[in-house]
Parts: structure tokens; sequence; C-alpha cells
């Protein structure tokens, strides 16, 4: 089933998804899938998002240092960080420690995107399984679990997060898996709601007649005709949990070396140096926004192409 | 109406209990036991047993909490570990600089986030809606911290027109009497303070009501697109009602269901975002008490500001609720 997750790739990853294709919704992901190619809107989050792996991806190759280096050590001192094109060899300029800034924002790609993508497959996951419990089993099952995530709701998502990456200690993994558990009672909601809706659909009535078993009923039929919602909510997803991965690594959660190489990590220690260097705070932060926005655009017409109300047109 | 404030009422308990047990369970389940979190990493084996002995963590577990569940009915939320002093009364300390700032916000979000979401709805396909949906776009995806830097970096810095941080200038010999400075230089009569205040919570109310700004213009354009076509415009129309009337008690009205309810979810993302927005604006309110709390490892704190939170959650679900009785008749009914 995790093959359905990481909906980013291009821009169509998920709706040729071949798992997605069974139980009768071909018709809806293939219609989807035209109209999201005929949409600049789509297009041009797909470009960006192509564009952010792609660097991801290569970054051994595009940076000139490693993502924790300091190359421009001896080249900076208290009072003077050379900004983009005051020193040679280091196009974007240094940083406080004496990182070069362009190295840093590509290694911070990989490592947004991976929290990205990670945290958004393993709540999506654990959603998944919430809400198929709960959807599928329905009675005193759904009750349990929908309480739980009334009780998970009611912890500001943030502040979850927060909580859970204080127990597990200052890394990466437990930025990753704090953003999971907060997304977790969203995907479960949606699914459960999506899967309820189709409960009464006829052919789930005709699944019944046949004689099918309840699991079978459930996992191959109810719950790919539930999916796409909870597709596009996956992308949406991932735009927000770049976000809060960038915030938590802020606020400090993050662990490793103060010059981790880090988009969030990187707009900390720009604070200080605002008013004198402007660029370390500007450039990290916008390549989160484009990546949020890649994102975001993606799933917005996923969602389009996916609603019924449009697709009649 | 008293019938369904007490259900929902009822209904909150099982929440809240279910979520004392589980942040029980949290310090519970901190590397090195409640504890170690008390003292830090480097306590000694014998200190861990005093304070072991001294709060009952040595006691079985059923026992531990009952006991911190009575404490709690009680409204003794424990001792801040970090300042020495009970949770609730630093709270109470800083609850008002956070309420002053994200009145601030939500005021910023709304007031002009239902205008421009109406005219974008009104003008639909037109400038006006096309920049409202860019607007609104850039709002979602722009972290709050992020959007706080740029605030700052132009007004504060580029042009110094507002103050970069604090709640108040520190030369200004102000009297405090409730501690919303805004409220109390009003009270006092002491105007430049209430200005002053009021200056210092211009970039940081900016900053965390953008995004529910976004959201709301995108909520109440969807909704008016869909109130506006509906039968009864349609019949309002035909009957010659003025387009004025129409438009306010029809086509508003009946949009604002959704936008309600949408402004009243907003109180999470506020409240994640105070911690962040007054972070990089050295505001003195809960949310930076919270970030220190979270890095003092505080979880007397944490854990007293996660239920208060919780309960405030659900009584802003209830007002929201009532409220769609005075918004719409037809739910007075049921």
């Amino acid at each position: 089933m995790s093959t359905v997750l990481p909906p980013a790739a291009g821009g169509s990853a998920a709706p040729t998804d071949p798992a997605l294709d069974t139980g009768g919704g071909t018709g809806l992901w293939k219609d989807a899938f035209l109209r999201l190619r005929r949409n600049p809107q789509a297009i041009v989050g797909a470009i960006i998002i192509g564009l952010f792996l792609l660097v991801a991806a290569l970054a051994p190759i595009l940076a000139p240092y490693g993502g924790n280096d300091l190359p421009g050590r001896t080249s900076i001192t208290p009072t003077s960080i050379p900004g983009p094109g005051e020193i040679d060899g280091f196009p974007l300029g240094l940083d406080r420690f004496g990182g070069d800034v362009l190295s840093k924002l590509i290694w911070g790609a990989q490592a947004s995107l991976l929290i990205g993508v990670v945290s958004t497959t393993l709540g999506l996951a654990g959603g998944m399984l919430l809400g198929i419990l709960s959807g599928g089993l329905g009675g005193w099952v759904d009750t349990v679990i929908m309480r739980f995530v009334d009780i998970l709701l009611s912890i500001p998502s943030l502040l979850l997060a927060v909580s859970i990456a204080a127990v597990l200690g200052q890394s990466p993994y437990a930025i990753m898996i704090a953003i999971a558990v907060a997304q977790i009672p969203i995907f479960a909601r949606l699914l459960r709601s999506s899967m309820l809706s189709q409960r009464g659909a006829d052919y789930i009535l005709a699944a019944r007649t046949l004689g099918l078993s309840r699991s079978t009923i459930t996992m191959s039929h109810l719950l790919p005709n539930s999916m796409g919602p909870l597709i596009v909510q996956a992308t949406l997803t991932l735009a927000t949990a770049v976000i809060d991965a960038a915030a938590l690594s802020f606020l400090g959660l993050g662990g490793g070396l103060p010059q981790t190489a880090e988009w969030g990590r990187m707009l900390t220690y720009a604070q200080a140096e605002l008013a004198v260097a402007p660029q370390l705070a500007f450039l990290p932060g916008a390549c989160i926004v484009i990546t949020a926005l890649g994102f975001t655009l993606l799933g917005e017409s996923l969602r389009e192409a996916l609603d019924p109300k449009t697709r009649r047109k | 109406m008293l019938r369904v404030i007490g259900k929902r009422i009822a209904l909150l308990i099982p929440t809240l209990f279910g979520l004392s047990i589980l942040l029980f369970l949290w310090v519970r389940s901190l590397p090195g036991g409640p504890a170690t979190a008390l003292l830090g990493e480097k306590a000694t084996p014998e200190a861990v047993a005093r304070v072991n002995e001294l709060y009952g963590f040595d006691r079985p577990l059923l026992t531990q909490y009952f006991t911190y569940i009575g404490k709690l009915l009680q409204g003794d939320f424990g001792v801040s570990t970090n300042t020495g002093r009970p949770v609730l009364e630093e709270f109470a300390t800083r609850f008002p600089a956070t309420i002053e700032l994200t009145v601030v916000a939500l005021i910023f979000a709304i007031g002009v986030g239902i205008p421009l979401g109406y005219l974008a709805a009104r003008y639909y396909g037109r400038f006006v809606d096309h920049s409202s949906v860019v607007l609104s776009l850039i709002g979602i995806t722009v972290p709050v911290f992020f959007l706080a830097f740029i605030l700052k970096y132009l007004f504060a810095i580029q042009w110094p027109i507002l103050p970069p941080d604090g709640r108040q200038d520190p030369r200004i010999d102000a009297t405090h009497v409730t501690d919303f400075y805004v409220l109390d230089g009003l009270l006092t009569g002491e105007w430049d303070a209430a200005w002053d205040a009021f200056l210092h919570l211009i970039l940081p109310g900016l900053a965390l009501g953008t995004i529910p700004l976004a959201i709301i213009v995108r909520i109440t354009r969807a909704s008016v697109l869909e109130v506006q076509n509906a039968d009864y415009v349609r019949t309002a129309r035909a009957k010659g009602l003025l387009e004025r009337t129409i438009r306010g008690r029809f086509v508003l009205r009946n949009a604002m269901l959704p936008v309600v309810t949408t402004i009243g979810l907003q109180l999470g993302l506020l409240i994640s975002g105070a911690i962040l927005t007054e972070t990089v604006f050295a505001f003195n309110g809960i949310g930076r008490f919270l970030r220190d709390a979270i890095f003092g490892l505080d979880y007397p704190v944490l854990q007293g500001f996660i239920i208060f939170i919780a309960i405030l959650y659900a009584l802003i679900n209830l007002i929201v609720d009532l409220s769609y009785s005075v918004i719409d008749p037809r739910v007075r009914v049921q």
C-alpha cells in the first residue's frame, strides 16, 4: 500500500498508480490525470516539485561543498559576513559560521524534502490504519478510535509535534515522527468519513449480496474508492510538513551541529544578522515558500481534477 | 439551549479525561523518567531517588495518576521547574500579552478577510478575484516565522517606522493594572503608553494574522460564490428587492456559517503561530514562555498548557456552534 504514498514526483505519480486503478476507479483517475495535464497551475506545481526533487537527489554533485563544511571560516569576522557576489568561490556568500550559503541551500533541500515526504508517508500510513479500522469495523472500535483522534485534534498540531519531539530528543528523526503523529488525526478522520459516505453505495450492496467477506469489501472496494480525498490531502500536507519541519528546526528541535544545512535552522541563525545580512534569512525562507507553493498548487489542482462538480464541465 | 450546552460540556469530559491520561503517560515515558526530566540529565542517583520519593514517582502508576488528576481537579497545575512559581500564576501573568496579540491578529484577519473574500466572489474572474486568490495562496505557503522576519526587516530595519521587538518601550513609565498594556494605558489615561503598546502589536499581529486571513478569504469567497447563485437569491431578485438588501440579508448572512466555523478553528493555528511570532519579536507572552519551557524541559508547564488549551479549544467550538443559531434561525428550531 505504501506504493501509493508519494504523490510528489512529476505531478502524475498518484493518479496513474496502478494500485489505485482497481475497484472501478480507472475512469476517475485517468480522467483526473488528463485534466491535470491541461491545468497550468498543476504544471507549474509539478515543475517546482520536480526541480527541487532533482536538486535534492543530486545534492552531492551540485553542491560545491558539504552541508556541514565551513570552507569560508577564515573569510568571516563577527562584523563582516560577505554577501552574494562579494567573495570569489561563494556565489551566494557566506553565513556566520563560514558555511557556503549555496551549498547549504542545496543540502537543505534534501533535508527538508526528506523530512516532508517521510513524515507525510508515516502520517498517511498511520491515519489510514486508524481510518480503515474505524470506518471498516465501525461499532465500539470506531468510537474508541474517534475519541482518541479527538484528543489529538484538541492539541494544536505544532504543540503536539513539539511535545513529541521533546520526548524523542533533538534529532531530525524526532521531527519526522512528531510531524507524522500530528498528521494522523486528519488522515484518519478523512478516510473514515470518506468510507462512511461510500458504505451505502450500490456497489457495496452488490458486493455484500455476492457474499463477499467484510475484510474483502473494506480492502478492495471501500478503500480504493475512498482514496481520492486522501491523496489530495497528502499532497497539500506535504506543503505543511515542509513548513512545520522548518518551524520545528527553527525552534531548535533538529539537534546536531549548529551549522547543519537545513532551511529552518538557517533562519534561526539569521535572526541576529537580519540588519546586516538579510539574505541569510530571505534565501532559505524563499526556498521553503517555493517548495510549499509547489505542493499546494499540485494538491489544489488535483482536488479540482477529482471534484465531480468541476469534472462535468 | 441550556440542554445543548450541558450536553456539549458532558461530551467534553471523556476527551479531557483521555487527554490527562495521555499527558500523564507522556511525562512518564520521557527518557530517564520524570525525575530526570525535573533535575536534568546530569542528576546524581541520590538526587533522583530523593525527587522520586518527594513527588511519589516510585509509587504504582495508578496511584500516581489519581494523585495527579486529583490535584488537577483542584486547579493545581504544579510548579514550573524553570521559575519555581506555580504554573497557573505564570500563565496568568503572560496570557494577557498573547490575548492582545491574538485579538489584533484576528481583527486584521477577519476585518480584511471577509470583505476581500466577498469582493472576490462578487467580482468573480476579475482583478480583485485573481489578486485575492494569489494573495491567499501566498498567505498559506509562507511560514509565519519567515513572514515575521520579512515584516521586521522591512518596517523596523529598512524603514524604521515600527518597533522591532518587545511589548512596550522600556523608557515609558507605564502603570499596569490588568497586564493588557493597551487597555492599561487607556484605563489610566496614559495615552502615550497605550499608543506605544499598540505600535508594538502591529508587526507581530500582522505576521500572526496572515495565515488565518488567507484561510478566511478562501472560505468566504467559496461560500459567497455558492450562495449567490442559490434559488432563494434569484427569487429575492425576481421579487424586486433592493440589491443591497439581497447582498446583505440573503447572500452574506447565509454565506457566514462556514466562515464562522473556520474562524473558530483558527485557534490552534494562532497558538502555534504565537510560539513562533513571539520568538521572532521577543514578545513576552505565553508563546515565548512555552518555547522556553520546551527548551528548559519544563514539563509541568507544558502539561498544564496543553490541558488548558484543550479546554479553551472546546469552549470556542461550543461558542461557534451556539453562534450558528444567531446567524441561522433554522438551527434554532432544531
